[in-house]
């Protein structure tokens, strides 16, 4: 093979390579994103039912209800907009009333989430910085005095 | 007194790190043997400085001297003993000061080590290395300073996270550690090149040891956090595409690409440019992961505390070297002559193809971890991007690579035979083939890839063994005659094979995931579950103190066919001082997979408890271990070892090159 030869096929075995990378990336990105929002924007940007979402917030105190089988339902608030939330199994340690939460799932309809995924915060001095952030835009959080 | 004493030692450390910075670049510039040998003393006192300070911060830990901020935040008069070490570097200003002192560790390595280079890349060395020691000296001393003191010192510490007193603290951070900070070394060899504007094969002879012991170090250190994980968090996962968990692997993935190219470079002498462009790619990706992980944009256990000042000042180290690095390299890389190109169809080629794919992955995982970080910056707009998109990306190019490893393998340098490479890899193919067909028969439902990914494992594992076999075999020979060629391999050829074998040891591991059994329950004492081919019952339910915390035991029998294999005993635990709880999951490893048992509250007699069985899944560990074990082989062969003066001038040389 010549030189030319040598550099045209080394270029194009680069190419391929870059634009399989390329189409999967953006194949993946299409379906993969999920948008984290507090229960006001919830409620503000009219989410539309059936959208993947994380919802973070506090887990309103007095709400936490255990039933058979693991599954348990409470409601996240901003203080001023409240979600209500179902799942499935075991949750994280730290996940209690009044706590900060996370929650990944599917809006089922308007208010109603069900998610399959708990996130808590993993140290009793930390807040997930989400729920920081959407309490604040709240005007709910006071630093320092928060957790 | 101890205490000021390692404060001092710090603020000495930096001194000496500066000087290391200036006098030897200075005389690396000018050609000057006696600036440049500063560098040496330097590298060596520097260390023996953090070591001091190092000590005197576990002293003050071991004691429990509440007086230093450090300690009573961290640290409690009941905590074991183990934990009050690890506590050392369970915190911020702990763990930086880990991260400083291994950096002097390696620093020092290289001052020791390094007579044998050529003065000029000596001090260029040492000399950018003694810039990264005092940017993070400074760093420490700066906004995060381990020796703080607190007056009135309180009675009682606020005791160590909970969920990081556990043995894994102890291994963990400073494998990770050894691995992150082991590519500054390869950073600084890349950056002392483009200063001379000179890169040759007794270059990558040098850097390369460095860069096996960093690789290898980062492999065990990313698979002793994956495992830790994997039995902290209950839910037995052990790997969840977290942004803290991708700040790892995209270092190992570019240390990876390194490895590989680096030996081209040392073989042919070809992709210099591309070699000295990874070896600062892969400390950057170490940069950006310390950044991520220690600056407070992430949440994560590993972010202590967000502090926005530290991660600004991070932020400024980042820019710097990488900024200053890639500034370096766009004006110096043209210096550098280039090496010949090459068959498309050999060896190099398909190292060419290795590193294409681990690029590449690397860019996906870098796409998938700061996409959302950059989007929240610009637009406010909080996302984030799910496990899907890693397995599409970066997962489908690793299983695409995994596919050309035995062929990469069995190439010869210069020009390869595609076709008898396919020929000697066909009894391999044909076992992957039929294992894949047989387990796709033998599942009910699951995912299609499970069966596909242990096929193409066991392709890969044979695919390592039979290169080293062809070798060995030869037209046949009685054993002795085997042993003695297998002896006469060279250590760097038995470690790729090993290596390699771990790859396909790691992927056999996660393709079984696919198998295993998984059931959610409510379960009262002595109710049996089956769980994959066992039969789970609890016997009894029992509170227990430990020394700093009192836990509720779940004792479980696990059956088969009606004997008891063994018994497990999952926990909760509560500790009084941080009023936190942990899961402690009961495991026991059975034929090499795993029953996992984590229990969650009691709720009238029944126990509610998650149930795992997990087929084979200690070979994504061990497999681990075997790749960082190949590294080390890799690492013992003569033919690289830095004091072996002789062969690196011979390198200045053209060397013959031999098949393989």
């Amino acid at each position: 093979m010549t030189r030319k030869g040598r550099r045209l096929t080394l270029i194009g075995v680069a190419l391929c390579v870059v634009a399989f990378a390329v189409g999967l990336g953006l194949y993946a990105l299409r379906d993969s994103i999920v948008f984290f929002y507090g229960p006001s924007e919830i409620a503000e940007k009219n989410v539309q039912p059936g959208a993947r979402l994380r919802v973070g917030g506090l887990v309103k105190p007095g709400t936490l209800v255990r039933s058979a089988n693991e599954r348990i339902s409470f409601v996240i608030t901003d203080n001023a907009h409240d979600v209500a939330v179902t799942y499935q199994g075991q949750v994280p340690d730290l996940f209690r009333e009044g706590q900060g939460v996370v929650a990944e799932g599917v809006l089922e309809a308007p208010g109603k989430f069900h998610a399959d995924t708990i996130l808590s915060k993993h140290d009793e001095r930390y807040m997930p910085r989400e729920v920081v952030d959407a309490l604040k835009k709240q005007g709910r959080w006071q630093e320092g005095g928060g957790t | 007194m101890i205490v000021e004493i390692g404060h001092y030692a710090l603020t000495l450390a930096l001194a000496l790190a500066l000087v290391q910075a200036i006098v030897p670049l200075w005389g690396a510039a000018r050609s000057d043997e006696g600036l440049i040998g500063v560098a040496q003393s330097t590298a060596i006192g520097q260390f023996a400085a953090v070591a001091l300070s190092f000590a005197a911060l576990v002293e003050a830990h071991l004691v429990s001297d509440f007086s230093v901020l450090n300690v009573a935040e961290n640290s409690h008069t009941a905590v074991p003993t183990i934990y009050k070490i690890t506590g050392v570097w369970g915190n911020h200003e702990g763990s930086m000061l880990l991260w400083v002192l291994i950096l002097a560790v390696f620093g020092a390595l290289v001052a020791i080590f390094a007579r044998a280079l050529p003065p000029v890349l000596r001090g260029n060395v040492l000399g950018v290395q003694g810039l990264i020691s005092s940017a993070f000296l400074a760093f420490i001393l700066i906004t995060s300073n381990p020796f703080a003191r607190l007056d009135p010192a309180p009675f009682e510490g606020r005791d160590l996270n909970p969920v990081l007193q556990d043995p894994g603290l102890a291994i963990h951070p400073p494998l990770l550690y050894l691995g992150y900070v082991g590519f500054s070394i390869v950073f600084s060899f890349a950056a002392a090149a483009l200063i001379e504007g000179r890169v040759d094969a007794a270059w990558a002879r040098f850097v390369r040891p460095f860069a096996l012991i960093a690789w290898s170090f980062l492999t065990l250190g990313i698979a002793m956090g994956s495992y830790w994980a994997y039995y902290t968090l209950g839910w037995g996962g052990f790997w969840f595409w977290d942004p803290v968990e991708n700040a790892s692997l995209m270092p190992w993935l570019a240390g990876t690409a390194f490895v590989h190219s680096v030996a081209v470079m040392e073989k042919r002498e070809a992709l210099k440019v591309w070699t000295v462009f990874l070896a600062i790619v892969a400390f950057s990706f170490s940069l950006l992961g310390t950044f991520l992980v220690r600056s407070g944009v992430l949440t994560s256990v590993h972010a202590f505390a967000s502090d926005p000042e530290r991660g600004v000042f991070i932020l400024l180290i980042l820019a710097a070297f990488i900024g200053g690095a890639l500034a370096l390299f766009a004006w110096r890389a043209p210096l550098l002559k280039q090496g010949g190109l090459f068959a498309p169809i050999s060896r190099e080629g398909a190292l060419v193809l290795n590193n294409l794919f681990l690029t590449t992955s690397c860019a996906a995982v870098m796409l998938g971890t700061l996409y959302p970080l950059a989007l929240e910056q610009l637009t406010g707009e909080k996302i984030t991007v799910g496990a899907p998109f890693f397995n599409m990306t970066c997962g489908a190019l690793l299983i695409a690579l995994c596919a050309v490893i035995p062929f990469g393998q069995s190439l010869a340098w210069k020009r390869g035979d595609l076709l008898g490479a396919a020929q000697r890899l066909a009894i391999a193919g044909a076992a992957g083939l039929c294992v894949a067909v047989a387990l796709y028969a033998a599942m009910s439902g699951g995912p299609v890839l499970a069966p596909i990914g242990a096929g193409l494992a066991i392709y890969v594992i044979l695919g390592a063994s039979s290169e080293i076999a062809a070798r060995l075999w030869r037209g046949g020979a009685p054993f002795s005659v085997l042993l003695a060629r297998a002896a006469g391999l060279p250590l760097s050829t038995w470690g790729a094979a090993v290596a390699h074998l771990g790859v396909g040891v790691t992927l056999l591991g996660l393709a079984m995931t696919g198998f295993g059994a998984e059931t959610i329950a409510s379960m009262k004492i002595g109710e049996p579950r089956v769980v994959g081919p066992y039969v789970v019952a609890f016997e009894s339910l029992q509170p227990r103190v430990g020394p700093n915390y009192r836990e509720l035991v779940a004792k479980a029998a696990i059956r088969k066919g009606g004997a008891v294999v063994a018994t497990v005993e999952p926990s909760k635990r509560f500790f009084p001082a941080r009023e936190m709880s942990t899961t402690q999951a009961g495991i026991v490893t059975l034929d090499l997979g795993q029953i996992y048992i984590s229990i969650g509250d009691e709720n009238n007699g029944a126990i509610a408890a998650r149930l795992y069985w997990k087929p084979l899944v200690t070979l994504i560990w061990i497999g681990a271990c075997v790749m960082a074990l190949g590294g080390a082989l890799s690492l013992a062969d003569r033919r690289l070892r830095i004091g072996a003066p002789a062969r690196a001038k011979a390198a200045l040389a053209p060397q013959p090159t031999r098949a393989g």
